[in-house]
Protein backbone atom coordinates (compact mmCIF):
# COMPACT_ATOMS: atom_id res chain seq x y z
CA UNK A 1 0.00 0.00 0.00
CA UNK A 2 1.40 3.18 -0.94
CA UNK A 3 1.84 6.44 1.31
CA UNK A 4 1.85 9.65 1.26
CA UNK A 5 5.13 11.61 1.92
CA UNK A 6 5.93 15.40 2.34
CA UNK A 7 9.50 16.01 1.35
CA UNK A 8 11.19 19.37 0.69
CA UNK A 9 14.41 19.11 -1.46
CA UNK A 10 16.64 21.61 -2.38
CA UNK A 11 14.26 24.10 -1.10
CA UNK A 12 11.14 22.83 -2.82
CA UNK A 13 8.25 20.51 -1.02
CA UNK A 14 6.96 17.53 -3.64
CA UNK A 15 4.08 15.85 -2.29
CA UNK A 16 4.30 11.86 -3.82
CA UNK A 17 2.84 8.97 -2.83
CA UNK A 18 5.17 6.18 -2.60
CA UNK A 19 6.02 2.35 -1.64
CA UNK A 20 7.16 2.33 1.90
CA UNK A 21 10.12 -0.26 0.46
CA UNK A 22 10.90 2.16 -2.22
CA UNK A 23 14.69 3.53 -0.96
CA UNK A 24 15.30 7.43 -0.71
CA UNK A 25 18.21 7.06 -3.49
CA UNK A 26 15.15 5.97 -5.84
CA UNK A 27 12.81 8.22 -4.85
CA UNK A 28 15.47 11.28 -5.58
CA UNK A 29 16.19 9.78 -9.04
CA UNK A 30 13.39 8.05 -10.60
CA UNK A 31 10.41 10.35 -8.88
CA UNK A 32 12.34 13.87 -8.87
CA UNK A 33 14.40 13.55 -11.99
CA UNK A 34 17.55 14.31 -9.32
CA UNK A 35 19.77 12.06 -10.94
CA UNK A 36 22.93 13.92 -9.60
CA UNK A 37 22.49 12.03 -6.40
CA UNK A 38 24.57 8.05 -7.95
CA UNK A 39 24.30 4.52 -6.74
CA UNK A 40 27.54 3.28 -6.57
CA UNK A 41 27.55 0.22 -4.74
CA UNK A 42 23.81 -0.08 -3.14
CA UNK A 43 25.83 -1.56 0.15
CA UNK A 44 26.08 1.41 2.09
CA UNK A 45 30.07 1.55 1.47
CA UNK A 46 30.91 3.90 -1.14
CA UNK A 47 29.20 7.08 -0.10
CA UNK A 48 28.01 7.98 -3.88
CA UNK A 49 24.46 8.06 -2.81
CA UNK A 50 25.42 10.41 -0.02
CA UNK A 51 23.07 13.60 0.36
CA UNK A 52 21.96 15.64 3.44
CA UNK A 53 19.26 15.01 5.43
CA UNK A 54 18.13 18.13 8.04
CA UNK A 55 21.29 19.07 6.92
CA UNK A 56 23.48 15.74 7.95
CA UNK A 57 25.23 13.57 5.22
CA UNK A 58 23.57 10.32 4.76
CA UNK A 59 23.72 7.48 2.35
CA UNK A 60 20.10 7.30 0.82
CA UNK A 61 20.82 4.07 -0.27
CA UNK A 62 20.56 3.11 3.16
CA UNK A 63 16.91 4.88 4.34
CA UNK A 64 13.48 4.39 2.88
CA UNK A 65 11.82 7.35 1.47
CA UNK A 66 8.89 7.36 3.67
CA UNK A 67 11.65 8.33 6.82
CA UNK A 68 12.36 11.53 4.71
CA UNK A 69 8.61 12.06 5.02
CA UNK A 70 8.71 16.09 6.71
CA UNK A 71 12.32 16.73 6.60
CA UNK A 72 14.94 18.83 4.41
CA UNK A 73 16.59 17.02 1.99
CA UNK A 74 19.86 18.84 -0.26
CA UNK A 75 21.48 16.95 -3.42
CA UNK A 76 24.15 18.21 -5.38
CA UNK A 77 21.99 20.40 -7.77
CA UNK A 78 20.88 22.78 -4.83
CA UNK A 79 24.97 23.19 -4.14
CA UNK A 80 24.95 26.01 -6.51
CA UNK A 81 22.96 29.36 -6.06
CA UNK A 82 21.62 31.42 -8.77
CA UNK A 83 24.53 30.06 -11.20
CA UNK A 84 27.57 30.54 -8.48
CA UNK A 85 29.09 27.35 -8.30
CA UNK A 86 29.31 26.07 -4.06
CA UNK A 87 33.14 26.82 -3.14
CA UNK A 88 33.50 22.52 -3.06
CA UNK A 89 32.27 22.31 -6.62
CA UNK A 90 34.70 25.11 -7.82
CA UNK A 91 37.62 23.43 -5.46
CA UNK A 92 36.88 20.32 -7.64
CA UNK A 93 36.74 22.05 -11.16
CA UNK A 94 39.95 24.10 -10.19
CA UNK A 95 41.88 21.23 -8.38
CA UNK A 96 41.47 18.69 -10.84
CA UNK A 97 39.56 16.85 -8.08
CA UNK A 98 37.80 13.94 -10.68
CA UNK A 99 38.48 12.11 -13.02
CA UNK A 100 35.51 10.03 -14.13
CA UNK A 101 33.35 12.16 -11.94
CA UNK A 102 31.29 9.08 -10.32
CA UNK A 103 31.27 10.05 -7.02
CA UNK A 104 31.93 13.39 -7.08
CA UNK A 105 28.33 14.27 -5.94
CA UNK A 106 28.55 12.06 -2.87
CA UNK A 107 32.28 13.44 -2.16
CA UNK A 108 30.93 16.92 -2.31
CA UNK A 109 28.07 16.22 0.08
CA UNK A 110 29.95 14.15 2.53
CA UNK A 111 32.91 17.40 2.51
CA UNK A 112 30.26 20.23 2.93
CA UNK A 113 28.82 18.06 6.20
CA UNK A 114 32.79 18.35 7.12
CA UNK A 115 32.95 21.48 6.49
CA UNK A 116 29.92 22.46 8.71
CA UNK A 117 31.58 21.41 11.54
CA UNK A 118 35.00 22.28 10.79
CA UNK A 119 35.85 25.03 8.82
CA UNK A 120 39.56 24.53 8.86
CA UNK A 121 40.33 20.59 8.82
CA UNK A 122 43.87 19.29 8.19
CA UNK A 123 44.67 16.85 5.55
CA UNK A 124 44.20 14.10 8.07
CA UNK A 125 40.75 15.16 9.04
CA UNK A 126 39.88 15.66 5.72
CA UNK A 127 41.04 11.75 4.96
CA UNK A 128 39.15 10.63 7.63
CA UNK A 129 36.02 13.10 6.88
CA UNK A 130 35.60 11.36 3.94
CA UNK A 131 36.36 7.95 5.05
CA UNK A 132 33.05 6.90 3.58
CA UNK A 133 33.23 7.75 0.11
CA UNK A 134 35.09 5.54 -2.41
CA UNK A 135 36.88 7.00 -5.73
CA UNK A 136 38.17 4.50 -8.03
CA UNK A 137 40.09 7.13 -10.10
CA UNK A 138 41.93 10.16 -8.22
CA UNK A 139 43.58 8.41 -5.68
CA UNK A 140 42.24 10.98 -3.65
CA UNK A 141 45.17 13.59 -3.74
CA UNK A 142 43.80 16.26 -5.18
CA UNK A 143 40.34 15.58 -3.56
CA UNK A 144 41.95 16.54 -0.50
CA UNK A 145 43.24 19.78 -2.55
CA UNK A 146 40.05 20.35 -3.67
CA UNK A 147 38.47 20.45 0.24
CA UNK A 148 41.29 22.31 1.20
CA UNK A 149 40.61 24.74 -1.98
CA UNK A 150 36.67 25.68 -0.43
CA UNK A 151 37.71 25.73 3.14
CA UNK A 152 39.90 28.45 2.26
CA UNK A 153 37.60 30.54 0.34
CA UNK A 154 34.20 29.41 3.13
CA UNK A 155 36.21 31.36 5.92
CA UNK B 1 18.46 -3.99 -4.64
CA UNK B 2 15.04 -3.44 -2.73
CA UNK B 3 13.47 -5.12 -0.15
CA UNK B 4 10.05 -7.23 -0.22
CA UNK B 5 7.19 -5.39 0.08
CA UNK B 6 6.10 -4.17 3.58
CA UNK B 7 3.77 -1.82 5.28
CA UNK B 8 5.43 0.95 7.60
CA UNK B 9 4.31 2.51 10.88
CA UNK B 10 5.37 5.52 12.72
CA UNK B 11 3.88 5.47 15.90
CA UNK B 12 3.89 8.75 17.90
CA UNK B 13 5.13 7.62 21.34
CA UNK B 14 7.01 4.77 23.03
CA UNK B 15 3.71 2.73 24.18
CA UNK B 16 2.03 3.34 21.29
CA UNK B 17 5.14 1.79 19.54
CA UNK B 18 5.08 -1.22 21.94
CA UNK B 19 1.36 -1.71 21.16
CA UNK B 20 2.31 -2.35 17.38
CA UNK B 21 4.87 -5.02 18.02
CA UNK B 22 2.45 -6.68 20.30
CA UNK B 23 -0.22 -7.03 17.60
CA UNK B 24 1.51 -7.58 14.71
CA UNK B 25 3.65 -10.40 16.00
CA UNK B 26 6.68 -12.13 14.35
CA UNK B 27 6.12 -10.63 11.35
CA UNK B 28 7.38 -7.15 12.14
CA UNK B 29 10.34 -5.50 12.88
CA UNK B 30 11.90 -2.07 15.29
CA UNK B 31 13.14 0.37 12.47
CA UNK B 32 15.08 3.08 14.07
CA UNK B 33 18.72 4.34 12.35
CA UNK B 34 18.45 1.48 9.40
CA UNK B 35 22.25 1.06 9.62
CA UNK B 36 22.15 -2.56 10.02
CA UNK B 37 18.74 -2.95 8.99
CA UNK B 38 17.89 -1.95 5.84
CA UNK B 39 20.86 -3.38 4.70
CA UNK B 40 19.30 -6.43 5.54
CA UNK B 41 15.70 -6.06 3.93
CA UNK B 42 17.80 -5.21 0.70
CA UNK B 43 19.33 -8.29 1.00
CA UNK B 44 16.36 -10.06 1.65
CA UNK B 45 18.21 -12.14 4.88
CA UNK B 46 14.37 -11.09 6.71
CA UNK B 47 11.48 -10.42 5.53
CA UNK B 48 9.24 -8.80 7.63
CA UNK B 49 5.96 -7.36 6.67
CA UNK B 50 5.75 -4.39 9.30
CA UNK B 51 8.21 -1.85 10.24
CA UNK B 52 7.48 0.55 13.18
CA UNK B 53 10.11 3.34 12.54
CA UNK B 54 11.07 4.64 16.06
CA UNK B 55 13.73 6.55 14.70
CA UNK B 56 11.21 10.23 14.95
CA UNK B 57 10.39 8.96 19.22
CA UNK B 58 12.20 11.92 21.25
CA UNK B 59 11.46 9.98 24.68
CA UNK B 60 14.29 7.77 22.87
CA UNK B 61 17.02 10.27 22.14
CA UNK B 62 19.60 12.56 23.89
CA UNK B 63 22.07 12.15 27.01
CA UNK B 64 21.43 12.75 30.28
CA UNK B 65 24.04 13.75 33.17
CA UNK B 66 22.81 12.33 36.04
CA UNK B 67 24.33 12.00 39.71
CA UNK B 68 25.61 8.70 39.46
CA UNK B 69 25.36 7.76 36.12
CA UNK B 70 24.87 8.98 32.37
CA UNK B 71 21.69 8.05 30.61
CA UNK B 72 21.75 7.24 27.24
CA UNK B 73 18.43 6.82 24.95
CA UNK B 74 18.36 3.90 22.54
CA UNK B 75 17.99 6.34 19.77
CA UNK B 76 21.04 8.38 20.76
CA UNK B 77 22.82 8.18 17.04
CA UNK B 78 26.93 6.89 17.17
CA UNK B 79 27.21 11.09 16.40
CA UNK B 80 25.69 12.57 19.39
CA UNK B 81 27.68 10.16 21.65
CA UNK B 82 31.28 10.93 20.30
CA UNK B 83 30.91 14.30 20.84
CA UNK B 84 29.02 14.53 24.38
CA UNK B 85 31.73 16.24 26.71
CA UNK B 86 29.92 14.31 29.51
CA UNK B 87 30.48 10.82 28.07
CA UNK B 88 34.21 12.11 26.81
CA UNK B 89 34.45 12.94 30.66
CA UNK B 90 32.79 10.15 32.49
CA UNK B 91 33.49 7.01 30.06
CA UNK B 92 36.23 8.15 27.42
CA UNK B 93 36.02 4.84 26.03
CA UNK B 94 32.29 4.99 25.16
CA UNK B 95 32.93 8.56 23.38
CA UNK B 96 36.16 6.77 21.29
CA UNK B 97 34.15 3.70 20.30
CA UNK B 98 31.24 5.76 19.02
CA UNK B 99 33.88 7.87 16.98
CA UNK B 100 35.73 4.61 15.39
CA UNK B 101 32.24 3.66 14.16
CA UNK B 102 31.99 3.16 10.22
CA UNK B 103 32.06 6.69 9.32
CA UNK B 104 30.39 9.61 9.07
CA UNK B 105 27.33 8.92 7.38
CA UNK B 106 26.55 6.02 9.21
CA UNK B 107 27.44 7.99 12.73
CA UNK B 108 25.11 10.36 11.81
CA UNK B 109 22.01 7.87 11.74
CA UNK B 110 23.16 4.38 13.32
CA UNK B 111 22.10 4.28 16.76
CA UNK B 112 23.25 2.89 20.27
CA UNK B 113 20.58 1.08 20.66
CA UNK B 114 20.05 -0.32 17.15
CA UNK B 115 23.57 -1.17 17.54
CA UNK B 116 23.08 -3.62 20.20
CA UNK B 117 20.03 -5.13 19.92
CA UNK B 118 21.21 -6.57 16.47
CA UNK B 119 24.50 -7.77 18.16
CA UNK B 120 27.13 -7.97 15.34
CA UNK B 121 29.25 -10.06 16.55
CA UNK B 122 32.45 -7.22 14.97
CA UNK B 123 29.97 -4.04 16.69
CA UNK B 124 32.02 -1.77 18.61
CA UNK B 125 29.31 -1.05 21.31
CA UNK B 126 29.35 -4.31 23.18
CA UNK B 127 32.61 -4.48 24.51
CA UNK B 128 32.57 -0.88 25.55
CA UNK B 129 29.14 -1.50 27.26
CA UNK B 130 30.86 -4.71 28.87
CA UNK B 131 33.74 -3.06 30.40
CA UNK B 132 31.95 -0.47 31.47
CA UNK B 133 29.41 -2.22 33.74
CA UNK B 134 26.18 -0.88 31.93
CA UNK B 135 22.44 -1.53 32.17
CA UNK B 136 20.00 -1.87 29.61
CA UNK B 137 16.80 -0.83 30.09
CA UNK B 138 13.92 -2.31 28.18
CA UNK B 139 10.03 -1.28 27.58
CA UNK B 140 7.61 -4.14 27.49
CA UNK B 141 3.80 -4.10 27.67
CA UNK B 142 4.04 -4.73 31.71
CA UNK B 143 6.52 -1.57 32.09
CA UNK B 144 10.25 -1.22 32.41
CA UNK B 145 12.98 -4.07 32.84
CA UNK B 146 16.61 -3.33 33.61
CA UNK B 147 19.46 -6.10 32.26
CA UNK B 148 22.89 -6.52 33.73
CA UNK B 149 24.91 -5.83 30.96
CA UNK B 150 26.62 -8.84 31.84
CA UNK B 151 23.01 -10.98 30.92
CA UNK B 152 22.21 -9.06 27.71
CA UNK B 153 24.41 -10.22 25.09
CA UNK B 154 23.44 -14.11 24.66
CA UNK B 155 25.15 -15.05 21.10
CA UNK B 156 25.58 -14.60 17.72
CA UNK B 157 22.93 -11.79 16.88
CA UNK B 158 21.16 -12.85 20.00
CA UNK B 159 20.63 -10.69 23.19
CA UNK B 160 18.33 -10.90 26.10
CA UNK B 161 15.41 -8.67 23.52
CA UNK B 162 12.46 -10.87 23.90
CA UNK B 163 9.39 -10.33 21.16
CA UNK B 164 7.33 -7.49 21.67
CA UNK B 165 10.03 -5.27 23.58
CA UNK B 166 12.07 -2.20 23.16
CA UNK B 167 15.10 -0.90 24.59
CA UNK B 168 14.76 2.79 25.55
CA UNK B 169 18.20 3.68 27.34
CA UNK B 170 21.44 2.61 28.17
CA UNK B 171 22.53 3.32 31.66
CA UNK B 172 26.08 4.25 32.30
CA UNK B 173 27.53 4.45 35.93
CA UNK B 174 29.83 7.07 36.98
CA UNK B 175 32.99 5.18 38.37
CA UNK B 176 36.65 5.53 38.98
CA UNK B 177 37.15 2.64 36.40
CA UNK B 178 35.16 4.28 33.54
CA UNK B 179 36.82 7.22 33.91
CA UNK B 180 40.08 5.63 33.53
CA UNK B 181 38.86 3.94 30.24
CA UNK B 182 39.80 3.16 26.42
CA UNK B 183 38.73 1.17 23.48
CA UNK B 184 41.34 0.21 20.48
CA UNK B 185 40.28 -1.39 18.04
CA UNK B 186 41.82 -3.41 14.87
CA UNK B 187 39.39 -2.00 12.21
CA UNK B 188 38.39 -4.17 8.82
CA UNK B 189 40.36 -1.61 6.48
CA UNK B 190 36.78 -1.44 4.26
CA UNK B 191 34.00 -1.03 6.82
CA UNK B 192 35.70 -0.70 10.04
CA UNK B 193 34.13 -3.15 11.93
CA UNK B 194 36.09 -4.45 14.58
CA UNK B 195 38.33 -7.61 13.68
CA UNK B 196 39.41 -7.15 17.04
CA UNK B 197 38.65 -4.70 19.29
CA UNK B 198 39.20 -4.31 23.41
CA UNK B 199 38.14 -1.92 25.86
CA UNK B 200 39.37 -1.69 28.98
CA UNK B 201 38.39 0.45 32.47
CA UNK B 202 40.85 0.14 35.33
CA UNK B 203 40.27 1.66 38.61
CA UNK B 204 43.41 2.27 40.58
CA UNK B 205 44.45 3.39 44.40
CA UNK B 206 47.98 4.28 45.78
CA UNK B 207 49.46 2.95 41.90
CA UNK B 208 47.50 -0.66 42.25
CA UNK B 209 44.57 -1.64 40.48
CA UNK B 210 41.38 -1.56 42.60
CA UNK B 211 38.66 -2.96 39.61
CA UNK B 212 39.25 -3.94 36.56
CA UNK B 213 37.04 -4.63 33.00
CA UNK B 214 38.24 -6.08 30.23
CA UNK B 215 36.24 -7.12 27.58
CA UNK B 216 36.60 -7.91 23.35
CA UNK B 217 34.58 -7.84 20.35
CA UNK B 218 35.20 -9.11 16.95
CA UNK B 219 37.20 -12.14 18.43
CA UNK B 220 34.40 -14.57 19.62
CA UNK B 221 30.45 -14.89 18.04
CA UNK B 222 29.60 -13.28 21.22
CA UNK B 223 31.06 -10.33 23.25
CA UNK B 224 32.99 -11.29 26.71
CA UNK B 225 34.85 -9.63 29.29
CA UNK B 226 38.15 -11.83 29.67
CA UNK B 227 38.23 -13.01 33.47
CA UNK B 228 42.05 -13.99 33.50
CA UNK B 229 43.08 -10.67 32.14
CA UNK B 230 40.64 -8.73 35.58
CA UNK B 231 42.17 -11.14 37.62
CA UNK B 232 45.69 -10.97 36.70
CA UNK B 233 45.61 -7.03 37.09
CA UNK B 234 43.55 -6.86 40.38
CA UNK B 235 45.56 -5.91 43.27
CA UNK B 236 49.32 -4.90 41.20
CA UNK B 237 50.69 -2.07 39.40
CA UNK B 238 49.73 -1.46 36.35
CA UNK B 239 53.00 -1.39 34.27
CA UNK B 240 54.11 -2.92 30.63
CA UNK B 241 55.72 -6.31 33.42
CA UNK B 242 51.61 -6.97 34.86
CA UNK B 243 50.33 -6.19 31.44
CA UNK B 244 52.06 -8.68 29.86
CA UNK B 245 52.03 -11.42 32.41
CA UNK B 246 47.95 -10.77 32.37
CA UNK B 247 47.33 -10.48 29.07
CA UNK B 248 49.67 -13.51 28.10
CA UNK B 249 46.43 -15.72 27.90
CA UNK B 250 44.18 -13.60 26.43
CA UNK B 251 40.95 -14.91 25.18
CA UNK B 252 41.93 -18.56 26.12
CA UNK B 253 38.58 -19.03 27.75
CA UNK B 254 36.55 -18.36 24.24
CA UNK B 255 35.83 -20.19 21.06
CA UNK B 256 37.62 -18.05 19.00
CA UNK B 257 36.13 -16.81 15.16
CA UNK B 258 38.13 -17.73 12.25
CA UNK B 259 36.83 -16.71 8.68
CA UNK B 260 38.99 -15.25 5.73
CA UNK B 261 39.58 -11.71 7.54
CA UNK B 262 41.64 -13.85 10.46
CA UNK B 263 42.39 -16.95 11.44
CA UNK B 264 41.66 -18.22 14.80
CA UNK B 265 45.46 -17.90 15.54
CA UNK B 266 45.61 -14.91 14.57
CA UNK B 267 42.80 -13.27 16.28
CA UNK B 268 44.14 -14.42 19.79
CA UNK B 269 47.21 -13.10 19.02
CA UNK B 270 45.29 -9.59 18.21
CA UNK B 271 43.64 -10.08 21.22
CA UNK B 272 46.35 -9.82 23.27
CA UNK B 273 48.00 -7.38 20.93
CA UNK B 274 44.92 -4.93 21.61
CA UNK B 275 44.60 -5.67 26.04
CA UNK B 276 48.27 -4.66 26.00
CA UNK B 277 47.47 -1.30 23.85
CA UNK B 278 44.49 -0.45 25.26
CA UNK B 279 45.69 -1.21 29.07
CA UNK B 280 49.25 0.22 28.28
CA UNK B 281 47.30 3.87 28.01
CA UNK B 282 45.54 3.62 31.40
C1 LIG C 1 28.90 1.02 5.96
C2 LIG C 1 28.63 0.66 7.40
C3 LIG C 1 29.69 0.56 8.28
C4 LIG C 1 29.46 0.23 9.62
N1 LIG C 1 30.55 0.14 10.45
C5 LIG C 1 30.35 -0.17 11.74
C6 LIG C 1 31.46 -0.25 12.65
O1 LIG C 1 32.62 0.01 12.30
N2 LIG C 1 31.19 -0.60 13.93
C7 LIG C 1 29.92 -0.86 14.38
O2 LIG C 1 29.75 -1.15 15.55
N3 LIG C 1 28.87 -0.78 13.56
C8 LIG C 1 29.05 -0.44 12.25
N4 LIG C 1 27.95 -0.36 11.42
C9 LIG C 1 26.59 -0.65 11.94
C10 LIG C 1 25.97 0.60 12.53
O3 LIG C 1 26.58 0.93 13.75
C11 LIG C 1 24.45 0.49 12.74
O4 LIG C 1 23.98 1.78 12.83
C12 LIG C 1 23.96 -0.16 13.99
O5 LIG C 1 24.51 -1.44 14.06
C13 LIG C 1 22.45 -0.31 13.99
O6 LIG C 1 21.81 0.81 14.53
P1 LIG C 1 20.53 1.42 13.79
O7 LIG C 1 19.98 2.49 14.65
O8 LIG C 1 20.90 1.78 12.43
O9 LIG C 1 19.51 0.18 13.87
P2 LIG C 1 18.55 -0.47 12.78
O10 LIG C 1 19.31 -0.88 11.59
O11 LIG C 1 17.36 0.40 12.57
O12 LIG C 1 18.10 -1.76 13.60
C14 LIG C 1 18.98 -2.82 13.84
C15 LIG C 1 18.26 -3.95 14.58
O13 LIG C 1 17.95 -3.54 15.92
C16 LIG C 1 16.53 -3.54 16.16
N5 LIG C 1 16.29 -2.35 16.98
C17 LIG C 1 16.66 -1.06 16.65
N6 LIG C 1 16.39 -0.24 17.69
C18 LIG C 1 15.87 -0.99 18.68
C19 LIG C 1 15.41 -0.71 20.00
N7 LIG C 1 15.45 0.54 20.52
N8 LIG C 1 14.94 -1.74 20.75
C20 LIG C 1 14.92 -3.01 20.26
N9 LIG C 1 15.34 -3.34 19.01
C21 LIG C 1 15.81 -2.35 18.24
C22 LIG C 1 15.91 -3.53 14.79
O14 LIG C 1 14.66 -4.17 14.79
C23 LIG C 1 16.90 -4.32 13.97
O15 LIG C 1 16.73 -5.69 14.14
C24 LIG C 1 28.14 -0.01 10.08
C25 LIG C 1 27.06 0.10 9.21
C26 LIG C 1 27.28 0.44 7.88
C27 LIG C 1 26.11 0.57 6.96
S1 LIG D 1 25.26 3.51 -3.29
FE1 LIG D 1 24.86 4.12 -1.27
S2 LIG D 1 26.74 3.81 -0.32
FE2 LIG D 1 27.15 3.06 -2.32
S1 LIG E 1 36.48 10.35 -10.07
FE1 LIG E 1 35.98 8.41 -10.81
S2 LIG E 1 35.33 7.42 -8.97
FE2 LIG E 1 36.12 9.25 -8.25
Amino acid sequence: MKVQISVTVNGTNYQREVEPRMLLVHFLREELSLTGTHVGCDTSSCGACTVHLDGKALKSCTMLAVQANGKSITTIEGMATNGQLHPLQEGFHQEHGLQCGFCTPGMIMTAADLLANNSDPSEQEIREGLEGNFCRCTGYHNIVKSVQHAAKKMV
Amino acid sequence: MIPSKLAYHRPNNVNEAIQMLQNYGDDCKILAGGHSLIPVLKQRLNDPEHLVDISGLTELKGIRDNEKSITIGAGTTHAEIANSTAVQQHAPMIAQAAASIGDVQVRNFGTIGGSIAHADPAADWPAVLLAADANVVIKNTGGTREVDIDQFFLGLFTTAVQEGEIITAIRIPKTAFNRNSTYVKFPHPASRFAVVGCAAAVAKEGGNVTAARVAFNGVSSKPFRDMGIEKGLKGNALNADTIAAATKNAAAEVSVMSDHFASEKYRRHLAGVYARRALGAL
